[in-house]
């Protein structure tokens, strides 16, 4: 076994990319679900939102990059929140769970069709929109950084990544001090008491719906400067329900709850990925359990049992609190 | 009893004991109020005028809808056709939170503690007016540290008032009934309201509580502020009510002082229905 590889694909997975992007949807998450209870089955689409605002932009419209940061991360979002909240925010949860879920597969599907391939590049999607920002990366291209866990440019985008998180972090912080986020709270407890007490439960389920957006699309454009394109593909609803994972294995209504569960989440498919397949082709696991090809999938098996186990034995999440998940029961 | 020895509230002398009275000094005003649900008539009430600073109960057999004229008057749901006036204000149209923002505040009858929210936190939420509820501001603490300090002086003055300052950092959810109905009036209090609306305080309270609550009742009452509230408990409102409301099958059928309403025919009728005493006539006929 190469233990250095594994170490080194952990840690990647710990603090690496894939953990910011959907570190930053599940913080997002966080604040629709963990603190108003609204349930958004679509975050996929916020991030599609700032992936597609900043590349359709500038390769589509011919914008430079920073209004296209300026589009993907608070136009675009506010614009789709508004969209998907107005209808559905007066009504049961259920109905903005519905809603969100077909906007992000509609989204997906749109963007997908030969006939927008000129606004949208169909299912090759975009490219070629992140120059600018790699421009102004301070590391050399061809080193490696941090203890020789990232390239250059994979190093600009982590660097630019965690500043993204401490702000949005900071921001969460903040809100949730703040009486705003007591309101919050209040809502998703009750909202009818929240509205005999004064406070417009309809505009704070959207301002919270927008806000969380926005961390999702901030997530979601990263990821498409990280892979350096903006593809249909990327924005399946497994994209979704991975920032849930992160959340729920962390702990809602924490602000570093969804941080730690991405954090877990990458470190463990991660250190699965590299230890199955080191085990099966230095015949540690026989062929007759599982061959290379199935390494993938057998993660995913691995991340449910752990699910099911976290659901038995914590079920408030690594950061929640056990006494306030028990209340429910009353 | 006769009419003479019935006891009324100063306020309300003068007033005659019918339905649809009107009253010397009216903080909120029905009219024309209706609300159905698919054929069934819930609220059919022609007038009501609700007198300032008094305490008026409505009461009425199961069924009789009162909590829906109760949700129609707050505003948490909205009449088929009618109108409703508080402090000389139209309520039509006006969003449940607005209402209360008036001064208008209500309770529930299933009592809606925050349980996942401490109780001092509870009770901050009922504070009206805080600049850190403002999405722009709440980023900024040194704009709204000071209010929520105030705020938090009030909170606990309110919560020492009702007995429940040691259950200060718990969650609202460990709470007893009683004291979360406690907790809810202390909290309704924090919007500074000029009208309180409980909806069926005693429900679910043990008997030890109950003196407690309704002296605090009576307490809002003294600091000047109107109460009406929904009730099945006649002994409270016997107790503490200043004038009665009465509503049958949507309707209001009777007004008066406490003391007159026992003796009302038309009450005793809703009550025990219109032939209670025909067992008598059965005798007769033998």
């Amino acid at each position: 076994m190469d233990w250095g590889a594994i170490i080194e694909n952990t840690t990647r997975g710990l603090i690496g990319e894939q953990f910011i992007y959907f570190g930053l949807a599940a913080l997002g998450l966080n604040i629709h679900f963990g603190y108003t209870g609204l349930l958004n089955l679509g975050q996929a689409v916020f991030m599609a939102a700032g992936a597609y605002g900043l590349s359709m932009s500038v390769v589509t419209l011919g914008l430079n990059f920073w209004w296209g940061l300026l589009l993907g991360v608070i136009v675009f979002p506010l614009i789709l929140a508004a969209i998907m909240g107005v209808p559905t925010l007066r009504l049961r949860a259920d109905y903005l769970a519905i809603v969100t879920i077909a906007a992000s597969e509609m989204f997906r599907i749109v963007a997908r069709s030969p006939s927008l391939d000129r606004w949208t590049g169909s299912s090759d999607g975009l490219t070629g929109f992140a120059t600018t920002f790699y421009d102004l990366s301070p590391y050399d291209k061809q080193e490696r950084y941090f203890f020789d866990l990232f390239i250059g440019n994979q190093m600009w985008v982590v660097t630019v990544g965690w500043i993204a998180l401490v702000i949005v972090i900071l921001i969460s912080l903040l809100l949730m001090k703040s009486p705003w986020g007591r309101v919050l709270k209040a809502i998703r407890e009750d909202e009818d008491a929240a509205r005999s007490l004064g406070k417009n439960a309809y505009w704070y389920k959207m301002q919270a719906l927008m806000i969380g957006g926005v961390f999702g699309a901030m997530g979601g454009m990263l990821r498409a400067i990280g892979t350096q394109s903006a593809q249909p593909q990327n924005f399946i609803t497994d994209v979704t329900f991975f920032a849930w994972v992160a959340l729920i294995l962390g702990g809602a209504a924490k602000v570093l709850g969804p941080i730690a569960g991405a954090a877990v989440l990458y470190a463990i498919l991660s250190f699965t990925d590299v230890a199955l397949r080191q085990g099966v082709d230095n015949g540690h696991i026989p062929e007759w359990l599982m061959t290379g090809t199935q390494v993938g999938q057998v993660r995913f098996m691995l991340i449910g049992l752990g699910l099911i186990l976290l659901a038995a034995f914590r079920p408030q999440g690594i950061f929640g609190n056990k006494e306030e998940m028990a209340l429910d029961d009353r | 009893m006769t009419a003479e020895s019935i006891p009324v509230a100063p306020a309300l002398a003068g007033v005659p004991w019918e339905p649809g009275a009107s009253k010397p000094d009216v903080i909120l005003t029905a009219s024309g109020v209706r609300r159905t649900f698919g054929g069934l008539t819930a609220v059919d009430v022609d007038h009501l005028e609700v007198q300032r600073g008094v305490i008026t109960a409505l009461i009425g057999p199961n069924g009789a809808g009162k909590t829906t004229f109760f949700n129609l008057l707050t505003n948490f749901d909205k009449p088929d056709t009618g109108s409703r006036n508080f402090e000389g204000r139209d309520l039509d149209g006006v969003a449940a939170h607005r209402v209360a923002n008036l001064g208008m505040v209500r309770t529930f009858q299933l009592t809606k503690a925050l349980s996942k929210m401490t109780v001092i936190e509870n009770m901050l939420l009922g504070a009206t007016g805080q600049a850190g509820e403002k999405l722009s501001r709440s980023l900024f603490p040194p704009m709204w540290r000071g209010q929520e300090r105030a705020n938090t002086e009030r909170a606990d003055e309110l919560l020492a008032r009702f007995k429940l300052d040691h259950m200060r950092e718990e969650f609202a959810g460990t709470l007893s009934g009683g004291q979360r109905k406690l907790l809810e009036m202390a909290r309704a209090l924090m919007v500074e309201p000029t009208m309180v609306m409980l909806d069926e305080p005693m429900a679910g309270v043990n008997p030890a509580l109950k003196q407690s609550l309704l002296d605090h009742v009576k307490g809002l009452r003294d600091d000047g502020m109107t109460v009406l509230f929904v009730e099945h408990d006649m002994d409270m409102v016997q107790e503490i009510s200043d004038w009665v409301v009465v509503m049958a099958e949507g309707r209001i059928i009777a007004e008066g002082p406490p003391a007159s309403i026992g003796q009302n025919q038309a009450v005793v009728d809703a009550y025990l229905g219109s032939h209670h005493d025909s067992a008598l006539d059965l005798e007769a006929d033998l």
